[in-house]
């Protein structure tokens, strides 16, 4: 590593440093009146009253301000539950809004202070760390010593770095409260681009939106001379700063609904709740507008445009989960189960997915339309059990976390619902496919090693067989890395996509009878 | 013969393998053994640079996972073959067991070449070709190397050269030739390697040999000695001057042994229900007159085996390669070939048209004959399909009937720069042709890389 590397290094770790503190910094007190504006009218009595114990009291460190919180709020809930009174039950999270609201620390003084020492030292120190790379090195494949390295081979550092994204993800989803000092941090930017107050989804966009950024010079730096992967790469760039992150801050502050035009049901799941197409219905010509994209979008332009190019068109050029897969993913792609085993049960874990998500999608619909209590019972309940274990713990924890263990399309791959109906489209009815350079496959295992999908590339590369995959995101990278040329990502004539050469090229000995 | 006869395999490479594979497609019956002492699980050996160098592990060079033996009931024997009783149809094992065969494949591949160098066997001197090599390679190679000499510029050399680079090992390479690989190459196509091997700092000698290699105390390489007189101070020599048929163990027995072992097109040996393909098979005559009669390279012995499979079913054909091809790597420029370019030839019978970008790491060859038909291409640093030339050569096309279809051939991934328009233009300057040149599509206008 040269100098400027090292100060990369750095800074990096003092950003990461940073953040990890400021849950600890600061402290957190109560009044009535921050009570008041700080929750729904409808609980504004209630909740004045339960944390009334709490008015006046310093508490100096967030652990003691949650916990004397939750002891009250929850045995408020609590009796309610034990009477059975679910009506009556304050089900919204008060722990974060209110830990926000009584925060009193140096970073909610001095957000752009720690938006510096944090995001902006990791952002630099990444920029030291990738830029210089290969500078004396000519245009090529950058694959040495992955498998001797501690962070991209399941090393110390690897699992550190695993387990630190678990549990921040733990944190964002179901502990938001002990986090509300980086929601400070970039509260000023959100009430820039939206003119609302941060929440701790805006934090997230933002640390999601740098990451794919710093990372995505990483890899025009890995894989210089191929414009297939620069292009690629610019393209998950741009519609992760734009579609998911710009847009929809802007839209809310045009008094418009929040909405990210490439997000496509079902890996939108709630694009069909009530609530949803309530807020889309009632937002005029825009939120219709909204509402009929996204059914154009899956009606459409999945068939549409997976006809012509393949899924990849959105699993690794468009997807905002695609995006940081292949941009803070990529030194992992090579950890990807390619057994096939791995291959069985991928099958039926993402069809499963899709499965849950459509009749989740009739059911919401259904209820929309009867209103029958039972059914908006059953249809709640659903609701609660997919967004936990499919839309937080799968998607996000396992999703991003997993990356140092299992590789980074571990979502994609055994759990997203889009990708099952993507994969569905190009398997059957696409001119998508990877061409086999006839016979100069040499069997080294490249191709099949740097898959994310964990899909055995060299199974057919080494028989001359076009690779038709359902799972194939056409990231490129087997192309990329194979020595010898043999893989060509292309778009052409279905007739033969799928072809089985009993013989491979270049052994005219025996005749076969066609 | 019996349905359920045994034939045996020696050695588990691309030859001896496919050939079990396509045994096993084509007869349910058959036993089938494989043996190997090198590893009991076959494995690619061109991926053994990838290992050194950390892009795969060893696992990921297994081209079949570990139950696919045992599910086609493909036998593995963990063993080095030490003797062959051809009368007694029985082989005998270094570890005293032995292994009755009704029909005998010998697919023992190669070992690289030792000249009888003073020092060649001293401690950090070895070859390049079994996974032992690289074991000893990795272990040699972990500490205390300051420089590194490689003797032979060919493929397995230039591939050691970019191992020892990944370590940061200064490497000096020692080649014979005028250029490199010039045996095979063309003069500019051997300038283009040359050049692009300096650029990864590499001090590349030409029109250099080795001496002797000299010893330190613990008969450790200290030092080479070149013919030209200079000493290189150096702590591992990598002989990569060539590989040679691995058939020593057959030595004193009635199986007729010339370099390799001798093979008619049937793959047949002086010797009933014996067979050898592969590297160590040596044909009685060259196959095809643009190839040799013993042939070293993967994809041959791919298909010796897969023919040899169909051979040992009842099939009355013989081997019959078709339009040759091959490929490598050079560092970072892919190379690939179809047909017949020798590395020099006749002006009055072959015509050749050769295209170099500016900047000198992608270029391409074709070689026609006096009446402008395509004999063969080489093609550097872009990549082209191989069905595409495999028929043209085979229908054989005219050249100008190859270059106004080169898109077609193309192989690129998309928004590459589209090296056929230039290499047309070029062509069309230089022959005439009568035809139109390729346009970039709107995408690539907008998108592509320029050329």
């Amino acid at each position: 590593m040269k100098i400027i590397q090292k100060i990369g290094v750095l800074l990096f770790l003092i950003g990461i440093g940073v953040f990890t503190l400021m849950p600890f910094l600061g402290s957190y007190s109560l009044s009535e009146n921050l009570v008041n504006s700080s929750v729904k009218a409808i609980h504004q009595e209630q909740m004045v009253e339960i944390l009334a114990p709490m008015y006046g009291e310093t508490y100096s460190i967030s652990f003691a301000f949650i916990s004397a919180f939750n002891d009250h709020f929850n045995s408020y809930n609590d009796a309610l539950k034990a009477q059975e009174k679910w009506d009556e039950v304050i089900w919204d999270d008060y722990a974060f809004s209110l830990a926000k609201a009584g925060l009193e620390s140096v970073v909610r003084d001095y957000p752009w202070l720690f938006f510096i020492l944090t995001l902006g030292f990791a952002i630099i120190g990444g920029m030291l760390y990738n830029l210089p790379k290969y500078r004396d090195e000519p245009a090529g494949i950058k694959n040495d010593g992955i498998f001797h390295s501690a962070m991209k081979n399941r090393g110390w550092m690897g699992m550190i770095t695993g387990s630190y994204l678990i549990v921040f993800y733990i944190i964002l989803y179901w502990f938001p409260a002990y986090i509300v000092n980086q929601v400070w941090m970039v509260n000023p930017l959100s009430l820039l681009l939206s003119g609302n107050p941060a929440s701790q989804w805006f934090l997230y966009g933002t640390i999601y939106t740098i990451a794919i950024l710093v990372m995505g010079v990483r890899m025009f730096r890995k894989y210089r001379g191929n414009k297939y992967q620069q292009l690629r790469t610019a393209s998950v760039m741009f519609f992760q700063t734009s579609f998911a992150f710009l847009i929809p801050e802007i839209l809310v502050l045009l008094n418009q609904p929040y909405y990210d035009f490439k997000n496509i049901w079902p890996l939108d799941y709630d694009f069909f709740y009530d609530y949803q197409i309530s807020e889309f219905l009632s937002s005029g010509g825009v939120g219709m507008f909204m509402l009929v994209w996204g059914i154009l979008l899956i009606v459409i332009a999945v068939p549409l445009f997976t006809y012509f190019y393949g899924k990849r068109w959105y699993c690794s050029w468009v997807c905002g989960c695609g995006g940081l897969a292949e941009t803070l993913g990529d030194p992992f792609r090579q950890l990807s189960d390619k057994s096939l085993k791995a291959w069985n049960v991928e099958r039926i874990m993402v069809h499963g997915v899709l499965v849950f998500a459509v009749v989740m999608t009739g059911i919401t619909i259904a209820n929309y339309f009867s209103g029958f209590t039972l059914l908006g019972d059953i249809t709640n309940q659903v609701h609660s059990i997919y967004g936990f274990a499919i839309g937080s713990a799968f998607a996000g924890v396992v999703g991003t976390g997993f990356y140092p263990f299992m590789g980074n399309r571990v979502w994609c791959r055994f759990g997203c619902p889009l990708a099952a109906y993507l994969g569905l489209v190009q398997r059957f009815k696409s001119r998508f496919r990877i061409t086999t350079n006839g016979g100069q496959c040499i069997s080294c295992g490249n191709c099949s090693t740097y898959c994310e999908m964990g899909i055995d590339v060299r199974w057919y590369a080494q028989r001359g067989q076009e690779i038709v995959r359902s799972s194939c995101v056409g990231c490129g990278v087997c192309s990329a890395v194979c020595p010898r040329g043999v893989l060509n990502l292309e778009n052409g004539p279905e007739k033969n996509r799928i072809n089985e050469l009993p013989i491979i090229i270049g052994n005219d000995s025996i005749k076969v009878n066609a | 013969m019996k349905p359920d006869r045994h034939v045996v395999i020696i050695g588990n490479g691309i030859a001896g393998v496919t050939c079990a594979r396509q045994l096993r497609k084509l007869d349910d019956a058959v036993q089938i053994t494989l043996i190997s002492g090198e590893s009991k699980y076959f494995f690619s050996r061109t991926a053994l640079m990838y290992i050194y160098m950390g892009h795969m592990e060893f696992e990921h060079t297994k081209p079949y996972e570990d139950w696919f033996w045992e599910k086609n009931r493909l036998a593995l024997k963990e063993a080095w073959v030490s003797n062959v009783d051809f009368h007694h149809k029985t082989l005998y094992f270094d570890s005293g067991e032995s292994m009755v065969y009704d029909q005998l494949v010998i697919a023992t591949g190669s070992k690289p070449n030792k000249f009888g160098w003073p020092g060649e066997d001293l401690e950090g001197v070895q070859g390049l070709y079994s996974k032992q090599d690289l074991e000893l390679m990795q272990k040699r190679t972990e500490f205390g190397v300051n420089r590194a000499v490689i003797v032979g510029g060919g493929l397995i050399g230039i591939e050691m050269a970019e191992m020892l680079s990944y370590k940061k090992i200064p490497v000096t390479f020692l080649v014979r030739e005028k250029g490199f690989w010039d045996n095979v190459l063309p003069q500019e196509e051997s300038a283009l390697v040359g050049r692009h091997i300096r650029t990864h700092h590499i001090d590349l000698r030409l029109e250099e040999e080795l001496q002797e290699i000299i010893s330190d105390q613990h008969a450790n390489v200290r030092a080479v000695r070149t013919k030209s007189g200079e000493e290189i101070v150096c702590q591992f020599v990598g002989l990569t001057a060539g590989v040679t048929p691995n058939v020593d163990f057959l030595g004193d027995t009635e199986l007729a042994i010339d370099r390799g072992v001798k093979v008619d097109f049937q793959f047949k040996t002086n010797i009933a229900d014996v067979y050898a393909i592969g590297d160590c098979a040596e044909f009685h005559q060259k196959p095809a007159a643009d190839r040799k009669n013993i042939e070293q390279v993967w994809y041959t012995g791919r298909m010796h085996g897969e023919t040899l499979a169909y051979i040992l079913t009842g099939s009355e054909i013989s081997y019959k390669p078709g339009v040759w091809f091959n490929s490598a790597k050079f560092m970072d420029i892919e190379y690939q070939t179809y047909g017949h370019i020798p590395a020099t030839w006749d002006s009055n019978e072959v015509q050749s048209f050769y295209w170099e970008h500016e900047q000198g790491k992608v270029a391409f060859r074709m070689n026609m004959d006096s009446e402008g038909r395509i004999l063969g291409i080489n093609n550097f640093g872009f990549r082209l399909r191989h069905e595409f030339f495999d028929r043209a050569i085979k229908e054989s096309w005219s050249g100008e009937k190859v270059i106004s279809k080169l898109q077609k051939a193309n192989f690129d991934p998309e928004f590459y720069a589209p090296y056929y328009i230039e290499i047309q233009k070029a062509f069309k300057a230089e022959f005439g042709g009568d035809f139109k040149v390729s346009k970039k599509s709107f995408i690539q206008k907008l998108f592509g890389a320029r050329v």
